[in-house]
């Protein structure tokens, strides 16, 4: 028993450190992304609005797929490993998710808080940073979590290009006849995203000591 | 030499010109109140004085200095509006105060933020600090707010919020305090506790320029009061003329109207 419960959490490793990576750099690339697609330069708006549109609009397993094969067939440099590939797919689709919240945080500031740190003598960079920034925190906190949450179970898709993650891990018990293996799978996501879920939940309170 | 002098300033929105080739002179310590209907053209006026509108024609000169001329490029730069707007004061309709500050954050926020460019700041430190939070404390205190420095502005009701944004404007001591319907955004029983503190300021010579729907306030605080209608000046003089005893027709029936609907 102990060697499933093992091999379990060694899937389970990886599904954490994939969801880790992805957070710590689709949260700010998705800002990058944002800038881009809120540009008054037109031509760069809308390349990055149909970028967004493509990975929003396409399925991410399709985009594991792509990111793992295209290097090769297109440059003939073949992805060096499984992960990195997984990584770039994950973090590209999901600053892609993470940019649209940050669009709708940043626009539902009211025009207001703007003019009155210009009247102020504010730099444009001050109203940004110490005005309107952790307003748009507190408004994104909430979507933001529930994406958060959704990228925990999305890390299992990376078993499509072939990385052991828990639940391709327990699948193989299966093929010896072993079902209670796969289906423990989903305690280890229930505990997870019950721990995550607490976090995000002190989060939203710590700014509830203002009214946006 | 007046402190303020605008001359000649219009300003166009697609279509539709909102500002026609106004111009007009503030003395130091006069309070002016502009009145007029919606649409008037009020508001883009002085929003044009701070900045947050860039004229399509006209100057705008203080204390003898250019700080804007249309006909210019070289006045419109970025870095030169931002010190230039700092000769203007504005309280909006809506307060906007900032929603993560407390009342005495949201006063000294951009008054510590400015003197971060001061060349002594990094030997006079906190000197300089505690010189502008005792500053806010006492403008606020002048407000009747010393009791509420440590409250969000949710915790405050919309009169004290008003006020907070006053106080908030005057820690800058700009030249000129504009108003922009302070009281419109209040309910009734909250408007007079934000006149009082506008009424205290014109006692004490602060030049104002405020734009209001308030009558009888403006014919009591006002040196001058401006008429506008549709984009220009109709009328223009002291309050017991314009608004005691209009020698224009507009005037005469903008004032039948408003009191007409009750208001005093």
């Amino acid at each position: 028993m102990n060697i499933y419960i093992s091999s379990l959490f060694e899937g389970f490793w990886l599904n954490i450190r994939l969801f880790i990576l992805t957070l710590a750099m689709a949260i700010p690339l998705g800002l990058v992304i944002t800038f881009g697609s809120m540009s008054r330069f037109k031509p760069l708006k809308w390349l990055v609005r149909t970028f967004v549109w493509i990975i929003r609009g396409t399925p991410l397993m399709l985009q594991l797929f792509v990111v793992l094969y295209s290097p090769g067939l297109l440059f003939g440099t073949p992805m060096k490993s499984r992960m990195t590939a997984a990584i770039v797919a994950f973090v590209v689709n999901y600053a892609a998710y993470f940019s649209e919240i940050y669009r709708g945080g940043i626009e539902s500031i009211p025009k207001g808080q703007y003019e009155a740190g210009a009247v102020l003598g504010m730099t444009k960079p001050q109203v940004f940073f110490k005005v309107i920034l952790l307003q748009v925190i507190k408004r994104i906190v909430p979507p933001m979590s529930n994406e958060i949450i959704t990228l925990t179970k999305d890390t299992a898709l990376a078993r499509v290009i072939g990385i052991a993650e828990i639940i391709m891990c327990a699948e193989r018990f299966t093929k010896q006849g072993l079902i209670w293996p796969l289906f423990s799978t989903g305690l280890f996501f229930l505990v997870f995203n019950g721990v995550l879920t607490i976090v995000l939940g002190r989060l939203e309170r710590r700014l509830d000591y203002f009214k946006v | 030499m007046p402190i303020l002098e605008v001359r000649n300033l219009s300003k166009r929105f697609d279509d539709t010109e909102v500002i026609k080739d106004i111009s007009f002179s503030l003395e130091k310590g006069e309070t002016l109140s502009v009145i007029g209907s919606s649409g008037s053209g009020k508001t883009t006026l002085l929003r044009c004085l701070n900045f947050l509108e860039t004229p399509d024609t006209g100057t705008i000169t203080v204390n003898g200095e250019v700080i804007f001329d249309a006909a210019d490029p070289a006045s419109r730069s970025e870095k030169g509006i931002r010190e230039k707007r700092l000769h203007f004061g504005l309280v909006f309709q809506s307060f906007n105060l900032f929603p993560q500050y407390t009342a005495l954050q949201n006063v000294t926020l951009a008054g510590l933020l400015l003197a971060k460019e001061r060349p002594d700041y990094k030997t006079r430190k906190n000197e300089i600090r505690e010189e502008i939070i005792n500053n806010a404390k006492a403008i606020l205190d002048s407000v009747g707010l010393s009791s509420k420095l440590d409250f969000y502005p949710h915790q405050l009701s919309g009169g004290q919020q008003q006020r907070v944004a006053i106080a908030r404007a005057l820690a800058l001591n700009p030249d000129i305090l504009c108003f922009d319907e302070p009281t419109s955004a209040l309910d009734p029983e909250l408007t007079g506790e934000v006149l009082r503190v506008i009424r205290e300021l014109a006692e004490r010579k602060t030049t104002m320029i405020i734009v209001t729907h308030e009558m009888s306030f403006a014919r009591q605080v006002s040196d001058n009061v401006m008429f506008m209608d549709d984009g220009v000046i109709v009328e223009y003089g002291p309050p017991e003329q314009v608004i005691g005893n209009p020698r224009e027709e507009r005037t005469k029936r903008f004032l039948e109207r408003y009191f007409e609907n009750g208001n005093t």
